[in-house]
């Protein structure tokens, strides 16, 4: 796991200063060391975290010649397999990294070869001779990869600060970003939150040469047509789950030449990958957990059933309110999104504690409930889907009580309103149909900008672009299909891997490794009858059933909790840190123009009549969304996005080939 | 005393779901839900504001939409529930 930069250039060759600067703001991705490469036309900068090869990865790195150059972020786990076949095709390798295997992958297979990785990566390759540059991301984005074009140059970094090392590339907020984060909870790719700043989208690969610059997919999502898809027998499927995932987490786990630890969330999702994983180690494994000094929020009683259960030793974290605050503009400063949620800040405190107990690799369960069924949103477009098909059945508008019990302030208790919340919007031909409820509360945080805010954000097409995107034939495909590709389109590459995943574990220099993003689980999950993920309103069928001997009864039955943390409540007590008050103060709010000053007033007067609880759901995100904004605003718009201990990592490896490096 | 009732319940809902912006002020009949002035839980701190300000008791099984749903059901249902006239607020 790295940070990887760099740019090509019809013009001057690319300058130092700006290479190492570049490097210097990726520190944090790579503590172990550092290295660029220079020529007439281009330069690739690599900041390390040495996990495979420690001895031999060292980055940039070249085929035999010379000619093919590549700066990599990610792990390409089925490296091993690809570089006996590449050797057997006559390559030689210099190394035993995955680094190496891209290069001569790419020299045999040009852009097939990223269909054949299973993996997660952001991968620059620079290719002398052609003088072409070549950009690809992973299937489903763990990995980030942003760009810029700036007149005659192309600069690329796994962060978008890093990219504002160069003083040439403006730095202003995009209204049409900002609709899109107040509609789906974040950009949806190649969009982000910075006018001009663009990310590869997830699947794509992207060339630049003297033809200009041009991106397509190498894969993309999809879905069996309802009712064809290949295997309709449960058991068979859960067979071929159980298979898929025991070998994706093997693999992500003895792929490694330092220690891997795993996180417990307390949930299905992470018992089964820790689970799976103990039974490669002889050593107890690490396992690694977050707990809520709040109870609303705790899960501590099922994670440490589940590391008592599996044996392993157990650290953990308890994280109050106050700690959420003090390290928001952190989180901010690593996420450079706005956020609606606090939930990423004590991801980051746990990705500390595994840092601090020695660890840089974790084993997660992030992508389970995307790729196999578990979230509400789907449970919630079900009993929607019931309600287009028999509007007045009372019977089945009563399921909307069973939605969300796990909230205190479950709309359950006005279950007359929560069937009307819920049952605006329906239409049964509608593709985006699942979504339109959070789409539509979320868009009332517009309501808190200004008018000329207001006014530029409605340029967006928001959400008809993202329907358009949607393929011809998902009109075919199960509702519950349809869903999930919104989910996996929007939230999460967006928000749940980024800013909740590789940022927050990044800041830390810790990687993760998702063993339900594996390729062929997500090639198994796609093509499973919609029935074996979301059994009437029972999520994740087929995984329960698959490790039902695997989990203990209480963690197999318990309700589904989700990952949530304390919202408003973390900013709005009177022991709040100084910077909540200053960057929601009049002058503030007014120098950065967005949001209406009247009204932060007064969402923060209601909030902090008591402490930021019993706030709703709206209310609790629009709170998030301004403070995340204005330190958005503060930390890279009004600042640079630099920080004044940024220096490169030591050693570094140079490699000047430039006229002017030559001796 | 019915205009009265409106106007505090108007003057609630601008000051606490739309934090002082008189220009959405609904209108008598308009959803509160549809309007996106109410979230599913935004009800509850209705039901409260109802039941402090008014010292009336909301059942569960008047949280119903010909209740609550707009600023003139809203109206209508306080007056019922303090027939004798309003509580000394």
């Amino acid at each position: 796991m790295c940070g990887i930069c760099g740019l090509v250039t019809g013009g001057p060759p690319p300058e130092m200063d700006l290479l190492l600067g570049m490097m210097a703001r990726l520190k944090h991705r790579g503590p172990d060391g550092s290295g660029y490469l220079r020529d007439e036309g281009a330069g690739l900068g690599h900041t390390r975290l040495a996990i495979v090869d420690t001895a031999g990865g060292a980055q940039p790195l070249s085929n035999e010649d010379g000619s093919l150059w590549i700066s990599f972020n990610g792990e390409i786990f089925n490296y091993v397999e690809l570089a006996a076949e590449l050797r057997a095709r006559g390559h030689r390798f210099r190394t035993a990294s995955d680094t190496e295997v891209i290069v001569h992958a790419w020299e045999e297979w040009g852009e097939q070869a990223f269909n054949r990785f299973n993996g997660q990566w952001a991968v620059a390759l620079w290719d002398r001779t052609r003088r072409q540059l070549v950009l690809s991301r992973d299937r489903l984005g763990v990995r980030p990869l942003y760009y810029a074009h700036n007149g005659d140059r192309l600069v690329f970094a796994s962060e978008i600060k890093a990219l504002f090392a160069d003083p040439a590339i403006p730095r202003v907020l995009d209204p049409v970003g900002l609709n899109e984060t107040f509609t789906y909870w974040s950009t949806v790719a190649p969009r982000t939150p910075f006018t001009g700043i663009q990310q590869l989208e997830p699947g794509h690969v992207a060339i630049m040469d003297a033809d200009g610059f041009r991106s397509h997919p190498y894969w993309s999502i999809d879905f069996p047509l309802r009712g064809e898809e290949p295997c309709q027998d449960t058991q068979a499927n859960a067979d071929a789950l159980r298979e898929r995932l025991v070998e994706a987490s093997r693999l992500r786990f003895v792929r490694s030449d330092v220690p891997v630890g795993a996180y417990l969330s307390g949930g299905i999702d992470s018992a089964v990958t820790a689970a799976v994983v103990t039974r490669y180690t002889d050593a107890p494994l690490d396992t690694f957990s977050l707990r809520f000094a709040d109870a609303e929020f705790d899960e501590g009683r099922y994670q440490q059933l589940m590391a008592a259960r599996l044996g392993t030793r157990h650290h953990d974290v308890v994280v109050s309110e106050r700690e959420i605050a003090d390290v928001f503009p952190q989180v901010i400063r690593h996420a450079e999104a706005p956020l609606l949620r606090a939930a990423p800040a004590p991801l980051f405190l746990l990705s500390r504690l595994v840092r601090d107990s020695g660890y840089k690799v974790v084993v997660t369960g992030e992508g389970a409930d995307e790729v196999l069924g578990g979230y509400d949103i789907y449970r919630e477009a079900r009993v929607r889907q019931f309600w287009t098909r028999d509007p007045s059945s009372e019977v089945r508008g009563r399921a909307a009580e069973l939605l969300y019990p796990w909230m205190a302030r479950s709309p359950g208790r006005a279950p007359a309103f929560a069937r009307g919340f819920f049952s605006q919007h329906l239409d049964a031909t509608d593709p985006a149909m699942s979504h339109r409820p959070r789409w539509q509360s979320t868009a009332a945080l517009k309501n808190l900008l200004t008018e000329d805010a207001r006014a530029a954000c409605s340029v967006g097409a928001a959400p008809d672009d993202l329907i358009a995107r949607m393929p011809a034939h998902s009109g075919e495909w199960d509702q519950l299909s349809r869903a999930q590709w919104l989910e996996m389109t929007t939230l999460l590459p967006g928000y749940i891997l980024a800013s909740q995943g590789d940022r927050m574990l990044m800041a830390n220099s810790v990687e993760g490794r998702f063993p339900f993003l594996d390729a062929e689980v997500v090639a198994l999950a796609n093509m499973l009858p919609a029935r074996h993920k979301l059994l009437g309103l029972e999520e994740k069928y087929l995984l329960k059933r698959a490790f039902a001997d695997v989990l203990p009864r209480e963690i197999l039955q318990r309700p589904k909790q989700p990952y949530r943390a304390p919202d408003a409540a973390s900013f709005c007590a009177p022991d709040a840190p100084d910077w909540v008050g200053d960057i929601t103060g009049a002058d503030a709010v007014t120098s950065v123009g967005l949001f209406e000053p009247r009204a932060v007033q007064g969402l923060f007067a209601k909030a902090r009549r008591n402490s930021g609880r019993d706030l709703g759901n709206t209310d609790n995100m629009r709170v998030l969304a301004i403070l995340s904004t204005q330190l958005l605003h503060h930390l890279f718009i009004a600042g640079d996005g630099g920080n004044s201990t940024d220096s490169p990592t030591t050693p570094l490896t140079a490699i000047d080939l430039t006229r002017q490096g030559q001796p | 005393m019915e205009q009265q009732v409106r106007s505090r319940i108007i003057s609630f809902i601008v000051s606490n779901f739309l934090f002082g912006d008189e220009s959405r002020s609904p209108r008598d009949d308009e959803s509160l839900l549809e309007s996106g002035i109410l979230d599913s839980t935004g009800i509850l701190e209705l039901i409260q504001f109802l039941e402090t300000d008014f010292g009336i008791e909301v059942a569960d099984s008047d949280t119903v939409p010909d209740n609550l749903g707009t600023v003139a059901n809203l109206t209508r249902f306080v007056l019922a529930r303090t027939a004798d006239g309003l509580p000394s607020a």
